[in-house]
């Protein structure tokens, strides 16, 4: 299983798609599959600004607690509402319609440093 | 994401190891061995069991024989139950105090024959239990032995565990009654068939030796997927029990509760004759009330609480959570915490405090769930 080619990822395990001047971030199908059922996702409003590699969310499954770090600095604009009653969206679509947060993208220099797809395989590979 | 668990390092492994990655399982370490967690899904496999049939590796608890002319006796001294009111055929939940009343572990004592008892201790606690009834045992007439390594474990839970077993042992499913135990064969496999269980479901578990785990397991296998039924991990065992309301050792219990403080206070047969480790201790518990108690809480906010979390009931500490998760059955997030007494009726609003907020719960009576047959 590849990660797509079109994302760029976190060493923590999530995803950025940038798309203009905005930012949509998830988790990733591994991270999901390791995670197992995830049963509720916690975000932050609208508004609030995210720094990089700051936890800005909590993912559980029925058995875990796990952080979600912001994989660049922005503010965010929306979050993904239909988590609240179907947080196994995660599981099932981890990259269409389990995305968790949008934001605005404070300094592009912060893209270059994530993953691309090949790289995310190869860390998943070696873990 | 990070994972906030806890590094993994294995050590012993059950006969069913192999069998359990090949179906797919992950496998981590709990208690000194390697265990499957979950195969599929901890929610379909909590499911399973709920509506189907679920099948479980347990060879890793721990099973001592108390044998000899005075086991009863000798085993009365040591437990804060009453193995000497069993007949035979018959099992008790029970517990091991320490003089402090105290939990070391919480047990079924099984009576096998009339000078023969099986404990079944938990995985952690196998080595503690072992040492305290040798210990305990010493100068009385009865001889412990420590079966927990040459002894298999397999159970079958669910609402179509008759339907699983039946087929495939001689002893007389109907006439065996909640809590307890026949001899016979299972599978062709000589076997004690015990009707107990840990996930608030019918079903039963079965004890064999050692070296014929695999094959029982392969036997119940086929007839658990027949019946549109999974294997089990130890995810959705901790599920199940908890919606079952029953204690986990290392949550609910541990050496600082005392059986009153979990509610459990009926375990405790202090009109029993002669004296038991803990006798003093508890029958002053008794006398005075616990200082705290165990409750069940269904969370009235957004958020999972989960063991260690505080609770309190507006700016004073009454308490910590011992477990909590989302009920698969019941579709909420559900938990059990001490809290102080005063503060246990159910009914009663708490809050519990998630990560940097505090979130309402209700104090309901346990258990969250009783099956309905």
């Amino acid at each position: 299983m590849s990660a797509p080619t079109d994302l760029r990822y976190t060493r923590d395990h999530e995803w950025v798609r940038v798309d203009g001047d905005e930012a949509t971030v998830g988790i990733t199908q591994y991270a999901a599959d390791q995670l197992g059922d995830i049963v509720f996702v916690e975000l932050p409003e609208a508004g609030r600004d995210l720094e990089e590699a700051k936890s800005f969310g909590v993912v559980e499954s029925v058995k875990a607690v796990s952080d979600l770090f912001a994989p660049i600095s922005g503010e965010v604009t929306s979050t993904n509402d239909a988590l609240a009653s179907e947080p196994e969206l995660v599981n099932r679509d981890p990259y269409g319609a389990g995305w968790m947060v949008r934001m605005t993208v404070a300094d592009p220099a912060q893209l270059d440093d994530l993953l691309d797809g090949d790289g995310y395989d190869e860390l998943v590979a070696a873990s | 994401m990070s994972d906030r668990g806890v590094a993994e390092s294995a050590i012993h492994e059950t006969p069913l190891a192999s069998r359990h990655e090949r179906l797919g399982a992950r496998m981590i370490e709990f208690a000194g061995w390697l265990m499957p967690v979950q195969y599929s899904s901890i929610l379909d496999e909590h499911r399973a069991v709920r509506e189907r049939v679920g099948l479980f590796d347990l060879s890793h608890m721990g099973e001592l024989i108390v044998e000899g002319a005075t086991a009863g006796e000798a085993l009365s001294g040591a437990v804060v139950s009453d193995p000497l009111a069993l007949a035979v055929g018959r099992a008790q939940y029970s517990m091991l105090c320490a003089a402090d009343g105290g939990v070391l572990d919480d047990l079924i004592v099984y009576r096998l024959a009339a000078d023969r008892f099986m404990v079944v201790a938990n995985a952690a606690n196998a080595q503690v239990v072992s040492d305290a009834l040798a210990e305990r045992l010493a100068g009385t007439r009865a001889v412990l032995d420590d079966q927990s390594l040459a002894t298999g474990l397999v159970a079958i839970q669910g609402p179509r565990s008759v339907d699983v077993l039946g087929p495939l042992t001689d002893v007389d499913l109907a006439g065996l009654r909640y809590y307890g135990i026949a001899e016979g064969k299972v599978a062709g496999i000589a076997a004690h068939v015990a009707r107990t269980g840990y996930t608030g479901e019918d079903g039963f578990e079965v004890f064999v030796e050692i070296q014929r785990t695999g094959e029982l397991w392969d036997a119940l296998l086929e007839r658990v997927q027949a019946a549109d039924g999974l294997p089990v991990g130890l995810g959705a065992r901790d599920t199940l029990r908890l919606e079952a309301g029953m204690p986990l050792y290392g949550n609910e219990l541990d050496s600082t509760t005392t059986p009153y403080d979990a509610g459990l206070g009926r375990v405790v047969k202090l009109e029993k004759a002669g004296d038991f480790v803990g006798r003093a201790a508890l029958e002053r518990v008794a006398a005075d009330g616990p200082k705290r108690r165990l409750v069940g809480l269904t969370i009235e906010g957004r958020g999972i609480a989960r063991h260690g979390y505080p609770v309190a009931v507006e700016d004073r500490r009454t308490g910590v959570v011992t477990s909590g998760t989302q009920s698969p059955t019941l579709g909420v997030p559900i938990a059990m915490a001490y809290v102080a007494p005063a503060d246990g009726e159910p009914g009663t609003m708490v809050d519990v405090e998630i990560r940097d907020g505090r979130v309402p719960a209700r104090v309901v009576p346990l258990p969250f769930y009783r099956r309905s047959s």
